[in-house]
């Protein structure tokens, strides 16, 4: 009995024990995990709430989000209510006001950039719409720039120790993402004008920075499955209106495309949608050199 | 023409404001001498800047009126068709009796409004959060199901609630009728604790700071509703502990699981059975009651995405202990007598959601009648060995996250030798604020 005991001790201990060092930093989302990481170096521990095979408007505040955002000492999110179904409760739950809405240690990404799509009219007969404008910022590394900078601003603020070894490494970043973001566009520029059907909402950043243009989604509206009789009328507004390609991002099911793309003869491109949604898109840079490059082969 | 001056005004007013707010910032970078020095922003760097701020300062409403604080507001509309082959007037649960104010069984037969509910929640100031959960019922009357304060502010994992709550043990216990994955509550629910232990008193939570989840909390209340009698005292009236443990197994597997302890002491808390004689008596119970449950929840989805399957298997057992005084037959030969009483139940259940909007579910249960002591009064009081179950399936479909129309078909033996089939179809919507996940 004494040893069954001692056993059950050393596993909770093993379970629970904390692991504190650096700066704690809970991310919503993988893309700002990697972003995270570049500013933040050996100087940061992070954690990424979800990941890019996950539906990001269907997350649960599951136990794990509330272990991890008790002991955060920043919450890099993207806002704009892509994460109002489930971080509310964590921030409430956290026990931390450290990471509570107006307080440094929480961030929001949406609020920095421009929003697209922002609704004239908010009815939820319209689907899943939000208030703020399309969440998905994160397919336009511009926006991924302006993120960095105010970001790293954050860590320097909240870390104050570590200053400037945070200001350091974004103009590192900085460079390098400016070298790579002139590369992508340069190698997109055949791209610009391209009409394309999109599975979710999901592009409009994407769309905006390559100059795609959308002409219809699988979607009937944001974030409903799409029906037979909606594919149906994409495949007769296609013959009126071709395209050349049907994006959906890496969670999304494929059947709806699929579908669609056998009988319009057009190539559907898996995008990985954020860091982790394919086999190249393991940081920032490489979630768009493969978005570009499986651009650029679904149009050749 | 006026409206369109002030509205210009009031953009101007905010750009600019928000411009100095933004050169304030530069000038204080570039005097750490962290920015770029020397050079002065070009023209076309200015005007994208002016850009991004237009569209922040119109993203915003540039004059807040009393209006822009409104709490976020969600009903939640619920309606029932109920077909039963038993009279539900005379449902009871066969050994296990609660007082007649206690709501249990299936409710009316035919068509029926349920539970719809009206909730109002919002952050109070930096420090506390709050909300209303008002409920109505079918036969027109309401009540305050929650309202309660919170603390935001505390740190070290510390979260303290104040007012009308659902208590924190169990799993389903903490969770709103519209979230449960049956229509009814588990028959242990039932029994135990009148459907849902909803107390006025306090909480305190603590969360680990650890990898994995684990919170320890406690609770002082009122002793309100049943089992406790709502007594009228000084000090708490009832009291639980609760700890709840969890964490993910790889990406696609999520668990939490858990045990509480609730301790109340009733005073009087009548009740009506039906006495060796096959008469209805009113019988009043005084002393301790102590109940114990054990939870446990695992969840399932595929790379972690639920957006299209996900299954979930869920448990509950529950054990109670009362030992004190009965008085039987409180308006007759009131006779009182050591009672001494150890009784549980338990269910499983399952739900699987095998394609996008749709799930089929299936929960198991059963109550063991333990055993009873009537001491004197077991010569008035009848001791079954007859333990009640129930067996339920559902199919539920949700052609959103806000809508849900449920199907559920249940055999249930709740009363000695006599079985109930009950059909129901259910709807429950909810409008307004975005619902959370919780887990």
């Amino acid at each position: 009995m004494k040893t069954f005991f001692k056993i059950l001790t050393l596993l909770a201990i093993a379970g629970f024990t904390p692991q504190a060092t650096a700066l704690d930093v809970f991310t919503c989302e993988p893309e700002w995990g990697s972003l995270a990481q570049e500013l933040g170096g050996d100087r940061v521990s992070i954690y990424v709430a979800t990941s890019a095979m996950q539906d990001p408007h269907q997350i649960q505040a599951k136990p794990s989000l509330l272990a991890r955002a008790r002991r955060a000492d920043l919450v890099v999110c993207t806002g704009a209510e892509l994460e109002i179904g489930w971080l509310p409760i964590v921030l409430r739950q956290s026990g931390n006001n450290k990471i509570q809405p107006g307080k440094p240690g929480y961030f929001e990404a949406a609020s920095l950039v421009q929003k697209l799509e922002v609704p004239t009219r908010l009815d939820r007969a319209e689907g899943d719409v939000h208030a703020g404008g399309n969440p998905h910022i994160q397919t336009d590394p511009h926006n991924i720039a302006q993120v960095a900078n105010a970001l790293a601003q954050r860590l320097a603020q909240i870390d104050g120790a570590n200053a400037s070894f945070y200001q350091a490494r974004y103009r590192d970043f900085a460079a390098r993402w400016d070298a790579a973001m002139q590369r992508w566009e340069k190698q997109a520029a055949p791209l610009r004008g391209t009409a394309i059907v999109v599975q979710h909402k999901g592009f409009p950043y994407l769309e905006h920075w390559l100059g795609l243009r959308e002409v219809a989604s699988l979607e009937p509206k944001p974030g409903v499955e799409p029906t037979s009789a909606h594919l149906t009328e994409v495949l007769e507004q296609l013959k009126r209106e071709p395209a050349k390609m049907i994006l959906r991002a890496a969670y999304n099911d494929g059947r709806g495309s699929e579908w669609l793309g056998e009988r319009a003869k057009l190539p559907v491109v898996v995008l990985p949608f954020t860091v982790g949604g394919s086999d190249k898109a393991k940081d920032l840079f490489g979630l768009f050199d493969d978005t570009v490059q499986r651009l650029l082969d679904a149009r050749s | 023409m006026l409206r369109i001056s002030s509205l210009a005004m009031a953009l101007w007013f905010a750009v600019s404001s928000a411009f100095a707010a933004t050169v304030n910032n530069t000038d204080a970078t570039t005097a750490a001498g962290t920015n770029d020095r020397n050079d002065q922003p070009d023209l076309r760097t200015l005007e994208k800047r002016v850009e991004r701020l237009e569209a922040t300062a119109s993203a915003k409403p540039a004059a807040a009126s009393s209006n822009s604080f409104n709490p976020d507001i969600s009903l939640i509309l619920s309606g029932l068709y109920t077909n039963l082959s038993q009279n539900p007037a005379n449902y009871r649960i066969s050994g296990f009796p609660v007082p007649s104010s206690v709501d249990i069984g299936p409710g009316q037969r035919g068509f029926s409004l349920a539970e719809s509910e009206l909730g109002i929640y919002a952050n109070i100031d930096p420090y506390f959060y709050g909300g209303l959960n008002y409920a109505m019922h079918p036969d027109d009357s309401a009540s305050v199901e929650e309202a309660f304060i919170q603390t935001t502010a505390l740190s070290n994992g510390v979260t303290i609630k104040a007012g009308r709550f659902f208590s924190g043990i169990g799993y389903v216990n903490a969770q709103h009728a519209h979230v449960w994955d049956f229509v009814d509550a588990p028959l242990a629910y039932q029994a135990f604790l009148g459907t849902q232990l909803g107390d006025d008193g306090m909480q305190i939570r603590w969360l680990a700071p650890t990898d994995n989840f684990l919170e320890l909390g406690a609770e002082l209340g009122r002793g309100r509703a049943f089992p406790g009698s709502n007594r009228d005292k000084n000090g708490s009236g009832a009291g639980t502990l609760f700890v709840h443990a969890g964490g993910d197994i790889g990406i696609s597997h999520t668990w939490r699981a858990g045990l509480s302890t609730l301790r109340t002491s009733p005073q009087d808390r009548e009740f009506s059975d039906i006495n060796l004689a096959g008469v209805d008596v009113t019988n009043a119970f005084s002393g301790d009651t102590r109940l114990w449950l054990a939870d446990a929840v695992w969840k399932y989805a595929p790379k972690g995405n639920a957006t299209y399957t996900n299954f979930k298997l869920q448990a509950e057992y529950l054990r109670r202990q009362e030992n004190g005084s009965l008085v039987y037959d409180t308006a007759g030969t009131a006779n009182s007598a050591a009672y001494d009483a150890k009784q549980s139940g338990w269910y499983l259940q399952s739900v699987y959601q095998f394609m996008r909007y749709w799930r089929v579910g299936a929960r198991t249960e059963q109550l063991d009648h333990g055993r009873v002591d009537y001491a004197a009064n077991n010569a008035n009081l009848p001791r079954t060995n007859f333990n009640p179950s129930k067996n339920s399936v559902m199919v539920d479909y949700n052609p959103s996250e806000f809508s849900r129309i449920r199907l559920q078909f249940a055999q249930d033996k709740s009363r000695q030798a006599i079985t109930d089939n009950q059909v129901s179809l259910q709807y429950q919507m909810s409008l307004g604020a975005h619902g959370a996940h919780q887990f």
